[in-house]
């Protein structure tokens, strides 16, 4: 019950505005017509009202209009019955349940009295404001009242009721503008005609529902999480939880969410030109740590495609920070030449307990039981590499290797460009068939199956790309003989394990252009 | 009524926008008088001017058989199947 409760105008039945305070000693009374303590307290009130009525204010507030008509006539009531069925006073005055008792005395001091009945209170009750107004005491029947009886839950907490009235309340955590949709208007064509949807359907942003995502997160509503190019908005918490419920996220994936916006809106990853090439790039977000079971998030059976509802909508939620609070669209900033589907959503959790290594993010510095999510900025994929048959160790490492050999373009080889590798359980299994397999030595493997000759990838009549002919007539015949792996070095080949234990297909993403000029890979610690 | 809450960085003002005007007008042309007096009189001289300014695009008239009551729907399909734009008269 709030200790200082504030001030208020109800109307009562007759029409007639009541405000609080009244400048007059007062008892303030908060019922429902279908609490049966509260019918017990109403002729108790009235007894109130008749004998101090002249002195001090007895009011019923009533948290519903028919409520109200329904006590007074139920119980002959004169006193006035306030209509607080806004709910408003009783969310302001925070008390858990009806009759709930405030008591102004002459001074203007309130204080609050009690919840539900306790005979004794309202006895004393009843003495304490006879003896300080200088009145007879009120007739009532005490020997006819039970010792004691609970109360009503306040109907300003029921759950359908109560966020609503906390989003519209003085106070509110809410900031952001609130746009009034006209009962005549579709809401869903509505979020589609303001531009706010990916194409798919988005669930309406209401208050209520973005106080609830709110509760997703210890974090300030206006705590600023990133600043958004290429509009350069303010990521505020808030506005990051308005995208998460649009997006279809539940209140605990919010912090994913918010350090993946957090990750990505960094120089580092540059979502500016992640999100303006025309090669059609996207994050590809991997999540590690022990919120991967907290939330439900999907590693194993079809880890990177539909029916995971935490997968799917904490990567819809990063895509629509970037759209709408960034203003990256297609058409506008957003020249990708294809795109890809990754730009609707594309976020999945590495199944660790099914990896023999270290995990992402340990790899990347973190503790085992921290939970983080990483960061890639990736233009295809996930590219299937299928192996049945390979039974020995460097036998898959090699298939993997030349399973990466077509990024970009098979004859484009030293890249200094990233790749997401994704091994499957059936694949892990024979890698280490024989004990352990590092990643380093993956990687080297890799290196290894798909170094060529440095005349492979020179420009010629099957393909233009690649090293120019005249740069090529340059080169000694012992140049052009090197041998060249897919990759500059083995630091871009990131690997990670997901998908079903059944099935012998690993899978892998295609970066953008890595480091300074392009993108880089970022891992923020979720704060959960 | 639904209140949302804005997605957006609000640099841009939020409401139902006109449709964005181009200049030009391509298809038919559709004129929609709803049976107010002398909507026929304005209607005319529109049409004259809409024809001098884009002789190339096809005009048709429509009426409402009483501007009373909504459009009827067969009216509306046939409006909107044939039309690219629509101008309504709407009152005298």
């Amino acid at each position: 019950m709030s200790k200082t409760p504030g001030a208020f105008s109800l109307r009562d039945l007759e029409g007639e505005v009541r405000s609080f305070p009244a400048g007059r000693p007062s008892l303030v009374c908060f019922a429902k017509e279908d609490c049966a303590t509260c019918n017990l307290v109403a002729p108790l009130l009235e007894a109130f009202h008749r004998t101090w009525g002249e002195h001090a204010d007895v009011w019923i507030v009533a948290q519903a209009r028919d409520g109200a008509e329904i006590l007074r006539d139920r119980h002959g009531l004169t006193l006035p019955i306030l209509d607080d069925s806004a709910l408003r006073t009783s969310l302001a005055w925070d008390f858990e349940s009806v009759p709930a008792v405030f008591w102004t005395d002459a001074e203007g001091v309130t204080a609050p009295v009690m919840e539900g009945l306790v005979k004794a209170e309202w006895e004393a009750l009843s003495a304490r404001v006879s003896a300080a107004l200088g009145t007879p005491a009120p007739q009532v029947d005490w020997a006819g009242l039970p010792d004691w009886r609970p109360g009503c839950g306040s109907k300003h907490l029921d759950p359908d009721i109560h966020d609503r009235l906390v989003a519209e309340a003085e106070g509110s955590p809410i900031r952001a503008r609130k746009i009034e949709v006209a009962a005549s208007d579709d809401v869903d064509e509505f979020l589609f005609d303001q531009g706010f949807s990916d194409g798919l359907p988005l669930v309406a942003p209401t208050p209520e529902r973005v106080l609830r995502m709110l509760s997703g997160t210890t974090r300030d509503p206006q705590d600023v999480v990133a600043v958004v190019p290429p509009n350069m908005a303010p990521a505020t918490v808030e506005k990051v939880a308005i995208n998460a419920v649009m997006a279809g996220c539940r209140p605990e994936y919010l912090p994913v969410v918010i350090a993946a916006v957090e990750a990505v809106c960094t120089d580092e990853f540059n979502i500016h030109g992640v999100n303006a090439t025309t090669m059609g790039a996207s994050p590809v977000l991997v999540v590690n740590g022990p919120i991967r079971h907290r939330i439900g998030m999907n590693m194993k059976l079809a880890a990177l495609g539909a029916g995971n509802r935490a997968n799917a909508t904490i990567g819809r939620a990063v895509r629509l920070v970037i759209r709408n609070l960034g203003g990256a669209r297609p058409g506008g900033v957003d020249r990708s030449t294809m795109s890809n589907p990754m730009k609707f959503t594309m976020c999945f959790a590495e199944w660790e307990e099914g990896s023999p290594w270290d995990p992402l993010h340990v790899e990347r510095g973190f503790r085992p039981e921290d939970s983080v999510v990483t960061a890639l900025a990736m233009t295809s994929g996930p590219v299937q590499i299928v192996d049945q048959e390979s039974r020995r160790p460097d036998q898959l490492a090699g298939t993997l290797g030349l399973g990466l050999e077509g990024m970009f373009l098979p004859k484009i080889r030293r890249m200094p460009v990233d790749a997401l590798l994704v091994v499957c359980p059936e694949h892990i299994r024979t890698l280490t068939v024989d004990g352990d397999y590092s990643k380093e030595r993956l990687r080297a493997r890799i290196q290894e199956v798909t170094s060529r000759p440095l005349s492979e990838m020179v420009s010629n009549e099957v393909s233009g790309a690649g090293i120019p002919r005249a740069s090529a007539a340059r080169m000694t015949a012992d140049m052009l003989a090197t041998l060249t792996p897919k990759f500059a070095d083995g630091k871009y080949i990131h690997i990670v394990v997901a998908g079903s234990e059944a099935g012998k297909f690993s899978a892998a993403f295609h970066g953008w252009v890595t480091g300074a000029m392009g993108s880089t890979v970022v891992s923020r610690k979720i704060d959960c | 009524m639904t209140t949302i809450l804005d997605p957006t960085d609000e640099r841009v003002p939020v409401a139902r926008q006109i449709t964005p005007r181009t200049g030009t007008i391509e298809g038919v042309i559709g004129l929609l008088d709803i049976s107010k007096p002398r909507g026929n009189v304005l209607l005319d001289e529109l049409e004259r001017l809409l024809a001098d300014r884009f002789p190339d695009n096809e005009i048709r008239r429509y009426a409402k058989p009483t501007f009373t009551k909504p459009c009827p729907s067969d009216l509306r399909l046939k409006i909107k199947s044939e039309c690219s734009v629509l101008v309504e008269a709407l009152a005298d």
